[in-house]
């Protein structure tokens, strides 16, 4: 009721001690296409699904390489997420000349937390409209996965998706979570896969155009797999082979009714 | 005193002149180092004695780096300012596949470094850079520089400390110069040869150049390396 009064900039607060911008800037992660992400013991998956604005568009790209050891999947302003990812490259490369070794994923997490923090508290800003997945491997921990979102949080996860009817994929995740991590690489991704067929609307399908796979885990630097290379694990997701709990291909169909508030 | 001052004759009475104390930031490392393009591969060859005057620093310290599968840079000259130069092509390259999604040309990052060294022209990089791969075309390709950036694509060349003991030879060897003999094309094993014996016999009269030769054979199949003993005298 008194959003409107309260919600003109970032460095006004509302009498019930929230920040409506930023809720604003969460709302537009909401609305971009779904982004998914999981770990094993030994690799991270991210998968995205494309969307185009016609016929004759392409699809956008939602997969990048900050590294050879991290990726990022996003959903929301594309142009924020070109921006968070050239920082983020940089960084890497400054963590490499300086202390010769890859950047932790935890510490380059913490670099954008603490950048889009920034714009959550200066007058005249907007907070970036994207949130980021971002999986990295790191040689003395392992997999990580964590989830970078406007509000400066920057959470990890053994699984998590973002964008439209993301709740569907989660509801997925959260069924199968205790199978991810002794998963071997292929079982990950058809995991992954179903999660992510969860977010499509009712006619629609996963095919070679509107999907996309990044890998990054042990001695698999990170790997975008999109078109063609699709061909093996799409065929697989019809047939409902190759995950344990096959079975679960008949009964999610439950998933799009669960769709309920996000938060 | 004597008057012992730089710059000033000697004289037999006390005299008093200001001297200018500096940094000299140069320091060469010496070595020596070469690259052959031939039809299909290119060769890059460099020994990896690393010194400063008459003091080894150390016997193996490479002075070739691999760029990417069709180009290999070789530098000789001031090690710490060849250091900073190649993590810089490095990062540049990796930027560039960030923004096109592929690898740099043989010949873009050629263009690249003539701009790169050019923008410190008036504080040098003490570098004697040679850059080998293979071209769009597939063919072996040689580009030289000087160390603020003047570059031009050859069939073969050598820099360092004992490259004016070597160029006259492989100007005679790989390019059939001031002799009568046909020229032809040479094949790898040819310039591999041709290669090991420029080091050896440069090893031999160069103090600088010695310990190990890295060669590195790049071929459409990728980048080969070989490692062989010099004379550690």
């Amino acid at each position: 009721m008194f959003r409107n009064q309260y919600d003109n900039d970032i460095s006004t607060w509302s009498p019930q001690g929230r920040l409506h911008q930023i809720e604003y800037a969460l709302e537009a992660v909401k609305q971009g296409s779904a982004s998914v992400g999981l770990r094993s013991n030994t690799h991270v998956v991210l998968l995205a699904l494309k969307r185009s604005s016609g016929e004759l568009a392409s699809h956008q790209q939602k997969l990048f390489r900050i590294d050879s050891h991290v990726g990022i999947a996003i959903a929301g302003l594309v142009s924020d997420a070109r921006v968070l990812s050239n920082f983020m490259r940089t960084e890497c490369m400054k963590s490499k000349m300086m202390y010769d070794r890859p950047i932790p994923g935890s510490r380059l997490v913490s670099l954008i937390g603490d950048k889009a923090q920034v714009n959550t508290q200066n007058y005249g800003r907007r907070p970036y409209g994207v949130g980021l997945l971002v999986g990295s491997y790191d040689e003395g921990t392992g997999p990580h996965l964590y989830e970078c979102l406007p509000n400066a949080n920057c959470l990890e996860y053994y699984a998590i998706s973002i964008g439209a009817k993301s709740q569907s994929a989660k509801t997925y995740l959260e069924k199968f979570a205790k199978d991810f991590g002794e998963a071997d690489l292929d079982a990950l991704v058809m995991h992954g896969l179903h999660a992510l067929r969860e977010t499509l609307q009712q006619d629609k399908e996963l095919n070679l155009n509107n999907c996309a796979i990044g890998i990054v885990g042990k001695d698999h630097d990170w790997e975008l797999i999109e078109g063609d290379r699709l061909n093996g694990y799409l065929d697989r997701l019809e047939t409902g082979a190759s995950t344990t709990g096959a079975t679960a291909a008949g009964d999610l169909v439950q998933g799009e009714a669960m769709d309920t508030t996000e938060l | 005193m004597l008057s012992t001052y730089p710059g000033q004759p000697a004289v037999d009475h006390p005299v008093s002149a200001p001297i200018e104390h500096r940094f000299d930031p140069y320091v060469d490392n010496g070595g020596t180092l070469l690259s052959i393009a031939g039809d299909e591969f290119c060769v890059v060859a460099a020994d990896t004695r690393q010194s400063e005057g008459y003091l080894i620093n150390s016997r193996y310290v490479p002075k070739s780096v691999k760029l990417s599968d069709k180009t290999v840079i070789s530098m000789g000259g001031c090690y710490a300012d060849c250091l900073t130069l190649t993590k810089r092509i490095q990062q540049s390259m990796e930027w560039y596949h960030h923004a096109h999604g592929k690898t740099m040309s043989t010949a873009a990052v050629a263009q690249m470094l003539s701009i790169m060294l050019y923008q410190k022209r008036f504080f040098p990089f003490y570098s004697w850079c040679i850059l080998g791969g293979l071209d769009e075309e597939g063919k072996g390709a040689v580009y030289t520089y000087d160390p603020v950036g003047s570059y031009e694509r050859e069939s073969c060349r050598c820099a360092g400390s004992a490259s004016s003991l070597i160029q006259p030879f492989l100007d005679n060897q790989i390019s059939f110069k001031n002799q009568e003999t046909q020229r032809r094309n040479l094949s790898l094993e040819q310039v591999l040869r041709i290669t090991k014996d420029s080091f050896t016999s440069a090893t031999e009269r160069d103090i600088y150049t010695g310990d190990y030769l890295e060669i590195f054979v790049i071929t459409k199949n990728g980048v080969q390396v070989q490692k062989m003993d010099l004379k550690k005298d």
